[in-house]
């Protein structure tokens, strides 16, 4: 990895100091550093001036690195040869139309024609618009079905389309097809004027509006040179953790909705909008939508609405403790959440797993303490108990992180001082030819935009990646050998994001 | 057994008395916005340049709440001389032109097709349909069956089949790659079927407008109701469906 250039997260750089590897180098680099514990964070295609590059970030321990080569029309697949690059190789040939030879599972991810109007690698000609329509992986034998589930699905879930290949009740294999939320949003980006940008980051996926504002937020700010207020940043922290809390709470009733244990599922389905309410008070909406903006926040809280925060904190959390101790008691619960889709340590590192899902499988990585943004800095790590990989594992850490999030934002509240700041300036420029990438653990796990500024200081790429890039396979191996009436609570155990996927 | 029961005695009852009383929300919360009819010209011009979803009509005074994403940065930055959010959460129309909002919305109740609140008043079935939102309409569509709002005990469920629907409630700017789902799903539903649009994107592609690949819900289906938001509060949602059907 030496020929990679050491990366800080959220630190913006000339993008003239990026390395430009020949491609054996760029492929070799990323193939050993990914079989000796680093990840990808980024790796995605750019075109400027009718030269197309690849740009890759990794992240090995507490370090990243980034570096880039020119964009060959066809290469020897790195998938082949380890399949973290699995999703983003295949986004890379889908967005540019060029092909990754012998990729073992070569298919679409979200069905578009690419962008540079390359002939198509996949062979398809997008008259039809379904994703799905697509030869799946088939498993033959004479006792063998198959089950096909979505787009629509029963309840009032996003759009994918799952397919199972099944001997009676097991699940020999699951493949999903998701692209059915493809908005265009990074095609759309770069063509919209500034003041666009901080509402359509928000839509990328409405249960994570704080942590896509912050990755989004800090890529400007230090393409900008904008200082953020502490004060800023303290609330900012806190909406992430409220973020989370209601999420994960949500999750936990949802889980229990899932085994039919119905007083858990009631008692945390108010109790997340408890949390989303606390958001109304931060942000004068239900997702935080509206308050992390480049420079800051738009509302810095009251001390009555500081109190009235902390106060909701202290009434909620022992009602949490409850209801966790009657979830986690009940046998019924037990028996279906215990050694349930299991993902184990070994297979989660060579899938990337990222997040709860990783973190449950015994993967110690949260971005917020291995690259810290906002106040992070100062906080204490949240430490897990259970990592056999399955879903009783994804339950308990979330429940771990709520009480962590829980003590974070208590801890928080307290150091916000009176006094308003000044709105944050909606007018920034860019710098022109830089690039920046940026890092946050929303309460799905690793997320990070990267931006790169043209001559102009327009914006000539802005790449995103949600956690749910990672995990989807995670969910697909999770299901191996289960019973299919397991694939609600699995699926839920991960709750993964379409939009923010599908982009 | 013991524990079910003491954590059953602990939650209470919790079920929200809307809509015979009515509810408060926090005076943060940014509902239907205010406008001042006599703001400063340069004010209210100030605040349709700088609206991000070009949504204010700086000279008739009027903003676009289907286009709306209730950002509240006109609020700022006219420091609430020209618009200014209030906590009203009652934002429904029958029709998309009524978004067009110069400072009162038309009574629901009074606009809703008739023959749908005879049909559709006492027992409601919905199916729907996510297209490419960003799931924030979906969840605080969602939470209406949780026991605060407890959306059930209005005869209004959201059900698996469109067989069993009576019409279809879509958020969501409809990407391409939706279209064909979409419009099979309403095909599915046995007419007569009313069609609902809920949030911004579904009203005008939201923050997406613009965008190739996506199709404007309008073009494909004819809407009964529309439900502003970015996303619609759980509240707007449940009195916009009280008023159009039972009103």
């Amino acid at each position: 990895m030496d020929n990679f250039l050491p990366i800080t997260n959220g630190c913006a750089i000339p993008r003239k100091e990026l390395p430009i590897l020949e491609f054996p180098h760029f492929r070799d680099s990323l193939l050993a550093s990914t079989a000796a514990n680093g990840n990808i964070v980024q790796f995605f295609g750019y075109e400027e001036n009718g030269t197309a590059t690849l740009l890759a970030v990794i992240r090995k321990g507490y370090d990243l690195s980034a570096a880039q080569c020119a964009m060959p029309k066809e290469f020897p697949s790195l998938t082949a040869e380890n399949w973290k690059f699995n999703l983003f190789e295949r986004e890379i040939a889908e967005q540019f139309g060029i092909r990754p030879l012998h990729h073992p599972w070569f298919k679409p991810v979200r069905y578009h024609a690419n962008w540079r109007g390359a002939p198509d690698v996949f062979g398809a000609d997008y008259q039809t618009d379904i994703p799905g329509l697509y030869d799946y992986f088939r498993v033959e034998g004479e006792h063998i079905h198959e089950v096909a589930v979505g787009p629509v699905h029963a309840g009032i879930i996003e759009p994918g389309h799952f397919r199972f290949q099944c001997f009676g009740e097991k699940v020999l294999h699951l493949e999903i097809q998701l692209g059915y939320q493809h908005r265009g949003v990074e095609r759309l980006l770069p063509t919209l004027p500034f003041k666009r940008l901080p509402i359509v980051v928000e839509g990328i996926a409405g249960d994570t509006t704080i942590g896509n504002s912050l990755c989004f937020a800090q890529a400007v700010e230090s393409l900008s040179s904008l200082k953020v207020p502490d004060p800023a940043r303290v609330v900012r922290t806190i909406a992430l953790e409220l973020e989370r809390l209601a999420c994960h709470v949500g999750d936990l009733g949802a889980l229990s909705g899932d085994v039919a244990f119905n007083p858990p599922a009631a008692y945390y389905g108010r109790l997340r909008g408890e949390f989303l309410n606390l958001l109304v008070v931060l942000a004068g909406n239900r997702f935080g939508k509206g308050l992390v903006r480049p420079g800051g926040v738009t509302k810095i809280p009251t001390p009555d609405n500081v109190a009235l925060l902390r106060d909701k904190i202290k009434e909620v959390r022992p009602e949490i403790i409850q209801v966790a101790d009657l979830l986690f008691s009940a046998h019924s619960v037990q028996a279906r959440f215990e050694g349930c889709g299991r993902v184990d340590r070994a297979t989660a590192e060579a899938v990337g797993l990222v997040g709860v899902a990783g973190r449950a499988s015994g993967l110690d990585y949260d971005a917020r303490e291995f690259f810290p943004t906002e106040k992070y800095k100062m906080m204490s790590p949240c430490s897990y108990n259970r990592k056999r990989g399955g879903v009783y594992s994804r339950a308990w850490v979330r429940y771990e992180e709520i009480c962590h999030s829980l003590n974070l934002a208590e801890d928080l509240l307290g150091t916000i001082p009176e006094g308003d700041l000044p709105f944050p300036d909606p007018n920034w420029r860019l710098a022109p030819d830089s690039f920046v990438v940026t890092v946050n653990e929303p309460w799905r796990g690793e997320l990070s935009h990267c931006l790169l500024t043209d001559a102009q200081g327009k914006i000539l790429r802005y790449k995103v990646k949600d956690p749910s890039f990672h995990n989807w396979t995670g969910l697909a191996l999770a299901l191996r050998n289960q019973e299919i009436s397991d694939f609600p609570l699995n699926n839920k155990s991960f709750n993964l994001s379409y939009c923010g996927f599908d982009l | 057994m013991l524990k079910l029961i003491q954590t059953r005695l602990k939650q209470g009852y919790r079920t929200s008395a809307f809509p015979r009383k009515p509810i408060n929300l926090h005076p943060s919360y940014r509902g239907r916005p205010e406008i001042n009819r006599d703001c400063d010209p340069e004010v209210a011009a100030r605040c349709a340049e700088a609206c991000p979803q070009e949504a204010i009509d700086a000279e008739k005074r009027r903003i676009d709440l289907g286009r709306c994403v209730f950002c509240g940065l006109c609020q700022q930055l006219s420091e609430g001389r020209f618009i200014r959010f209030t906590t009203d959460f009652r934002l429904g129309v029958a029709e998309r032109d009524q978004l067009l909002y110069q400072g009162s919305l038309p009574d629901l109740a009074a606009h809703s097709k008739q023959h749908f609140k005879k049909l559709f008043g006492r027992s409601l079935q919905l199916r729907e349909v996510s297209a490419g939102g960003c799931n924030a309409c979906e969840a605080d569509t969602n939470v209406l069956n949780t026991p605060f709002f407890d959306l059930s005990r209005f005869g209004i469920q959201f059900v698996a089949s469109p067989r069993h629907a009576d019409g279809v409630f879509v958020t969501g700017p409809v990407p391409r790659n939706m279209k064909t789902a979409l419009l099979d799903t309403y095909q599915a539903v046995p007419a007569p079927k009313v069609v609902i649009a809920c949030g911004s994107c579904a009203l005008s592609g939201g923050p997406f407008r613009g965008s190739d690949e996506i199709v404007p819900l309008e073009t494909l289906l004819p809407v009964d109701l529309f439900i502003p938001g970015c996303p619609p509060h759980p509240l707007t949602i449940l009195d916009a469906l009280l008023k159009y059907f039972k009103g």
